[in-house]
């Protein structure tokens, strides 16, 4: 299996590739068109600022490219919420694949949340064998509140999706790949799913 | 809910850990990452390695075991030690850490805090401060708390946030190796005064430090090395602990 990366300079992406590498599997970085369109699975990471990474995007045209795709996307932390329709963080007009508007945390609560919060309400195939209220390890200051294609909620202050699925496109807050086990089973259910054509 | 977290920390020279370690189930007990992959299986939320070596291929071997621990580790990690510019935290970072932690840098020179955040975000860079009381009044220290300033812990503290800090680690020096329990007045005050997660650092000696660092000192995270090294106590006991005094953990 295929199993590519989205390689646009965002953040730390060695972690993913390593978490894969522990369940076998070699994944691939990439930033060329035919090579993600051609791959059984994409991976959308990032780290860092929303509009920066936008724009690292546009740079080379994948921001068109993503919302195409036909095969199961995974969207890690930054990337499931570039792939909402817009972020309030720099003002950063989004991909437009889930429809919901990312925003930043009140200052009711510490931000950003940084540690393991538990995911509830688990509604995706991605979540297959992983008990309701499972820790996920999180960092993050914005936030994608509840909407039709919330696929799992975590509470700070507020309920929000901390995944969202819709069609082949899924999106994660938290980070699999840093999640011990009950992550890595996350990623595994991700290699698992179906190929819709 | 969100969970307080329990963080080992690893002191490392030449890509070893120092301070004798007490674990009999390890091959090499030297080696941070078997005793990473060991502390992470027995319920350690995050790692931290500091780097206390002082040899010219230092950034070198740092490197290296950055990249050995993210291969072999499945929790986040943080890197701290000598790290002075935006460079050696690139690197790291691409090694795979997922954060950094800065100190005496940035005390001398706070505008890396705002450099290092816009480039690589808050959410990776922790600033840690180590104080001690004089007179009365919590002041920073440098170089491992050896070297007085005249700056005020709470003030520069306040500081680190507004650059962009994501995180303090508070290390009291007037508790660390006490095991007298937490500076939970200071932690309670910083907890209080900021907006950003706090960790606890220095003094922990049994289970109710712990639970008095995160009640009383209100500590998002609490740090210890010696407890946890010499097995004097396991984290998931500490866990079960906490979790019977009402502090949310992960078990």
């Amino acid at each position: 299996m295929n199993i590519t990366i989205i390689d646009y300079g965002a953040g730390n992406i060695q972690s993913i590739k390593f978490a894969f590498e522990r369940i076998g599997i070699t994944a691939v970085l990439s930033d060329e068109a035919e090579t993600i369109l051609r791959a059984d699975r994409v991976i959308f990471p990032g780290v860092g600022e929303a509009s920066s990474a936008m724009q690292k995007l546009k740079s080379t045209k994948l921001d068109s490219i993503i919302p195409t795709l036909k095969q199961p996307v995974l969207g890690i932390c930054l990337g499931m919420q570039l792939m909402c329709k817009s972020s309030e963080e720099g003002n950063t007009k989004g991909l437009g694949i889930f429809d919901v508007d990312v925003v930043k945390f009140s200052n009711q609560v510490k931000v950003p949340q940084i540690g393991w919060n538990q995911i509830t309400d688990l509604k995706s195939r991605l979540f297959q064998d992983i008990a309701e209220n499972e820790y996920m390890y999180l960092v993050h200051s914005f936030y994608a509140p509840l909407c039709n294609e919330t696929a799992a909620l975590s509470n700070y202050g507020l309920d929000y999706s901390s995944a969202l699925q819709k069609d082949n496109f899924y999106g994660v807050q938290f980070h699999p790949e840093k999640s011990s086990k009950a992550g890595q089973r996350i990623l595994e259910n991700f290699l698992k799913l179906d190929v819709k054509s | 809910m969100l969970t307080k977290r329990i963080i080992p920390c690893l002191d490392i020279k030449n890509g070893r850990t120092v301070k004798g370690v007490n674990f009999v189930a390890l091959r090499d007990a030297g080696n941070p990452v078997e005793l990473a992959k060991l502390y992470a299986e027995n319920g350690a939320d995050e790692l931290v390695f500091l780097d206390i070596s002082a040899t010219e291929e230092r950034r070198k071997t740092l490197a290296d075991l950055v990249l050995r621990v993210a291969k072999n580790v499945n929790i986040p990690f943080t890197v701290g030690g000598g790290i002075s510019s935006i460079e050696d935290v690139d690197t790291l970072l691409k090694c795979g850490a997922d954060k950094v932690s800065v100190n005496s840098s940035v005390v001398k020179n706070p505008q890396l805090i705002n450099s290092l955040s816009a480039k690589f975000g808050s959410q990776c860079i922790v600033v840690a401060i180590d104080a001690k009381q004089v007179n009365g009044k919590w002041k920073v220290h440098l170089v491992g708390g050896k070297v007085p300033t005249d700056i005020d812990l709470f003030e520069w503290a306040k500081e680190v946030e507004l650059r962009g800090a994501g995180e303090i680690l508070f290390t009291s020096m007037d508790n660390d190796g006490t095991k007298d329990g937490f500076a939970n007045e200071a932690l309670a005050k910083l907890s209080t005064e900021l907006n950003i997660p706090i960790i606890a650092s220095g003094g922990a000696g049994n289970t109710q430090h712990f639970t008095d660092a995160f009640l009383k000192g209100k500590a998002d995270a609490a740090l210890a090395a010696s407890v946890f090294h010499f097995k004097e106590i396991e984290i998931n006991d500490l866990k079960e602990e906490l979790k019977k005094n009402g502090i949310p953990v992960r078990l």
